[in-house]
């Protein structure tokens, strides 16, 4: 097992080093950053400043190296619109995002595996065919048109749910979040739901195909046959095996709800990393683009580990290699 | 305990609470450390000005009570007595000398106050007198020191950026104290009971960032915030018919105005219809003026805009100093277009690309491909290339070779930061000159010896009248005679505050709150 994290931390480095020099020369071909932070009103003298601060008189080759220089100590750059550590402005947002992200993906969860099961079980109930027709609509509408939606539906139309922003925190066990107030609650549904929406549709669909696959295994007729209470052969028997390839939808899932949140962060006016990113790069603010997309390949190679992991627990078939 | 209010209140809010939704966030909290539009806005809630700016630039007296030039060179500035800081220590020459010195010095500053401040001499001659000597007449003075936040001498200290975000240094005299920022989230600020001025009408006043259009009008609507600004055009008549929701909306200091290559014999984006290369028409001032022609002003302000804005005839609406009162927008006239072409040797006319950008003026691409649908009218065959601005206004400064323009006919506007016509003049209309910063942000290059010296003589003449009528005279040359640029339109910004609230129109599209007061 060791063995095993200690190879995936050495390839995640390498994935890491070349997501750098993509990353870094790509968002230099785009624009110029002075433009977007100078006053038009300023002469060139104030302009060539403002170049030599940034640091953008030297060549992209030289400014990566300091890049790279200044990363081993921790340091990913300075955003050129905040003047403060990119990393910092992005560890400040990150447990509005994260907890986002968890709500929204316990939503997909505990609705999703029921109401899949249950279209697997009785696949040709009506119910059963309303709940695969919802998922083909989540699956295909827009994120930003049903925020939108569903603003308009349950803050301005009925007044149940605010439309915008984060709600009060509180601090359990070391942990601040909005999740732990009513007022938070109230504001975190209507984004976390509409960030689970697409998320909510694969799960129904992957709990549906495997609860069709498995109930046709020869254990299941045994258990039934055994004379065990249906609840059971479901919770036991069909269950655990048709988690699999839902645990791994939900790991690699798990990245992509928070890496792209920044729609639902946008509608919803929730102050996470989404939105920081989607306002650096409009306004061209590199070091925190950088920054940012370094952070996330970092969650995506963590998330595959616990994957990984979680496989070999849930599967005795599946060991990992090093592991005697 | 605070959580406990703060739920109460995000139920029903108290009547002299205010929650604002802005389209864009401040940067800093640092009123010197990024020179721009947002942060100058919001600064202006907890710091004073000398010079103060009101709703139509112009001038009155903040925490200046008055000034005036003593000398060809030397301006004299009487400070106000009685005047405490948030602390509640008294405001003396020594916090403005203290300012003009770390303006000019704040650390990463993306945009920095030296623009205002350079080559003035401040010295103090008693605690609340203060003059500042230039090297030559300098007549914009008040429009400069009406930029520059005055700041704490005390509080400031040694202080950064982050003790003014944090708001260890936010010390100010205005009519708002700062009480917290949660970067992306909200600001707040509380009513400052010992003011100076008239006293702010909301006990608390929380503002939060809501970039996306839709989604601010509908938090107004939910009721979750009670004032926005930044109501998109397309949305302004559906929200006239909401009882709930009030409206106000005026023009802008800002034009949308069109640039024309007048520097290449060869333009890189027009050629003859066949695709050959040909001598660059917008060299032609009958070319110029046959555009400017054929532009359906009134159509692009009805249809393009939804009637969200006021067709222009030159620089700055009426109102501002230094505009001509005798000029008006030209007519919508195709014949008249279509001969001039023929005149300048067109008479097929010839092919162009308009640029412009797509996220940075109001509809900004839109108004792009109703002005190629006009020109092809009278045999321009233009088509329409637009971008992002992050891309659009490098390449439009500077994409060509030698750092030269890269486009022919380019989309742009201008807001009058200083309230007057100097500004546009200055930047857009005199021959461009890197040494001297004149026409820094002239992209067609447009050069008229005429033009340039009504425009150097403007910005040595201290009396405003006579300024204003070189200033008047300058634009009637160099728009209504060389069209150097054509003007479009003035942009019309719109506010929106629920119902009970009315908001005075800002020119400099600021949204501060001291100007929303109940009806």
């Amino acid at each position: 097992m060791t063995a095993f994290i200690l190879r995936r931390s050495l390839q995640s480095i390498v994935v890491l080093f070349i997501m750098s020099l993509i990353v870094f020369v790509g968002v230099n071909l785009v624009g110029d950053p002075v433009d977007m932070l100078i006053n038009p009103e300023a002469d060139q003298a104030e302009i060539d400043r403002v170049i030599r601060d940034l640091g953008l008189d030297r060549p992209v080759s030289e400014q990566y190296w300091y890049f790279v220089l200044n990363a081993f100590q921790g340091d990913l750059g300075r955003s050129f619109i905040f003047g403060e550590p990119a990393l910092k402005l992005i560890v400040q947002r990150m447990p509005a995002t994260m907890e986002l992200a968890l709500v929204s993906l316990l939503m997909a969860v505990v609705f999703g595996i029921p109401l899949g099961i249950y279209a697997g079980l009785k696949p040709n109930s009506k119910f059963s065919k309303t709940i695969m027709a919802g998922s083909i609509l989540g699956f295909s509408m827009p994120t930003f048109w049903v925020g939108i939606i569903l603003i308009m539906f349950f803050s301005v139309h009925l007044g149940w749910l605010p439309s915008t922003g984060r709600g009060d925190v509180a601090t359990y066990f070391g942990v601040t979040s909005s999740a732990f107030t009513l007022d938070g609650l109230s504001h975190i549904f209507l984004p976390a739901f509409n960030l689970a929406l697409f998320k909510l549709s694969s799960v129904i669909r992957l709990a549906r195909a495997g609860t069709r696959e498995v109930i046709l295994q020869d254990y299941i007729k045994f258990a039934r046959a055994k004379g065990l209470a249906e609840s059971r052969v479901v919770r036991i028997h069909l269950l655990k095996n048709i988690m699999i390839p839902v645990i791994t939808i939900i790991g690699l899932e798990f990245g992509s709800l928070i890496a792209f949140s920044t729609v639902t962060e946008t509608v919803f006016a929730w102050p996470g990393m989404g939105k920081l990113i989607i306002d650096s790069i409009y306004n061209l603010d590199r070091p925190v683009v950088v920054a940012y997309l370094m952070i996330i390949v970092v969650i995506f190679v963590m998330l595959n580990l616990i994957v990984d992991i979680l496989y070999s627990v849930l599967d005795p078939r599946v060991r990992i290699k090093g592991v005697s | 305990m605070t959580s406990f209010a703060a739920i109460g209140l995000s139920i029903s809010a108290n009547a002299a609470d205010l929650r604002v939704g802005l389209k864009s966030e401040p940067s800093s909290i640092d009123p010197h450390y990024h020179n721009l539009g947002p942060n100058n806005g919001f600064a202006t809630h907890i710091f004073g000005t000398l010079v103060g700016s009101d709703e139509n630039q112009q001038h009155y007296p903040d925490l200046a009570v008055s000034w005036k030039p003593i000398n060809d060179t030397t301006w004299e500035f009487k400070l106000r007595k009685g005047v405490k800081w948030h602390d509640g220590s008294a405001f003396s020459a020594d916090d403005v000398m203290f300012t003009v010195e770390r303006a000019q010095n704040v650390p990463n500053s993306p945009s920095s106050f030296v623009t205002y401040l350079k080559g003035k001499t401040f010295k103090k001659i008693d605690s609340h007198t203060i003059h500042v000597v230039t090297a030559k007449p300098y007549p914009l003075m008040p429009n400069d020191l009406s930029t520059v936040k005055i700041i704490s001498a005390k509080a400031g200290n040694g202080a950064s950026t982050e003790d003014y975000n944090s708001g260890k240094a936010t010390v100010g005299t205005g009519p708002y104290k700062f009480i917290e920022w949660v970067p992306g989230d909200r600001i707040v600020l509380e009513r400052n009971a010992s003011y100076h001025g008239a006293k702010a009408a909301f006990d608390k006043v929380t503002f939060k960032p809501i970039k996306a259009g839709p989604a601010r009008i509908s938090a107004l609507l939910a009721g979750d915030v009670d004032f926005i600004d930044n109501v998109p055009p397309l949305d302004v008549a559906r929200l006239k018919t909401e009882k709930n929701v009030q409206l106000s909306s005026g023009p802008s200091n800002r034009v949308i105005y069109l640039h024309m290559d007048q520097f290449r014999e060869n333009s890189p984006h027009i050629t003859a219809k066949d695709g050959s290369p040909i001598k660059n028409p917008l060299m032609d001032v009958r070319v110029r003026k046959a555009i400017s022609l054929s532009i359906n002003r009134d159509a692009i302000v009805s249809r393009v805009m939804e009637g969200i804005a006021v067709k222009a005839g030159q620089l700055l609406p009426a109102g501002f100093h230094g505009v001509s009162s005798k000029m008006k927008p030209d007519p919508y006239d195709t014949k008249m277009a279509k001969k001039l072409m023929a005149d300048a040797g067109y008479p097929d006319g010839f092919k162009m690309t308009i640029h412009g950008p797509n996220d940075r003026y109001i509809n900004d691409a839109k108004i792009a491909e109703a002005l190629a649908q006009m020109l092809n009218r009278v045999g321009i065959e233009a088509s329409v290339e637009t971008m992002p601005k992050a891309v659009y206004f490098k390449r439009a400064s500077r994409g060509g070779p030698n750092k030269s323009p890269e486009f022919s006919f380019m989309l742009l506007g201008w807001g009058a930061g200083s309230g007057e016509a100097s500004s546009p003049l200055k930047a857009l209309l005199h021959t461009y000159d890197k040494s001297k910063g004149l026409g820094a942000a002239n992209r067609g290059r447009h050069s008229d010896a005429e033009v340039d010296k009504l425009v150097k003589q403007a910005l040595a003449t201290v009396d405003a009248d006579a300024r204003g009528a070189l200033l008047a005279k300058a634009t009637e040359k160099a728009v209504g005679e060389n069209y150097g640029v054509i003007p479009m339109h003035y942009q019309v910004n719109t506010w929106a505050a629920k119902a009970g609230y009315k908001y005075l129109p800002r020119t400099d599209e600021r949204t501060i709150v001291t100007g929303l007061s109940k009806n």
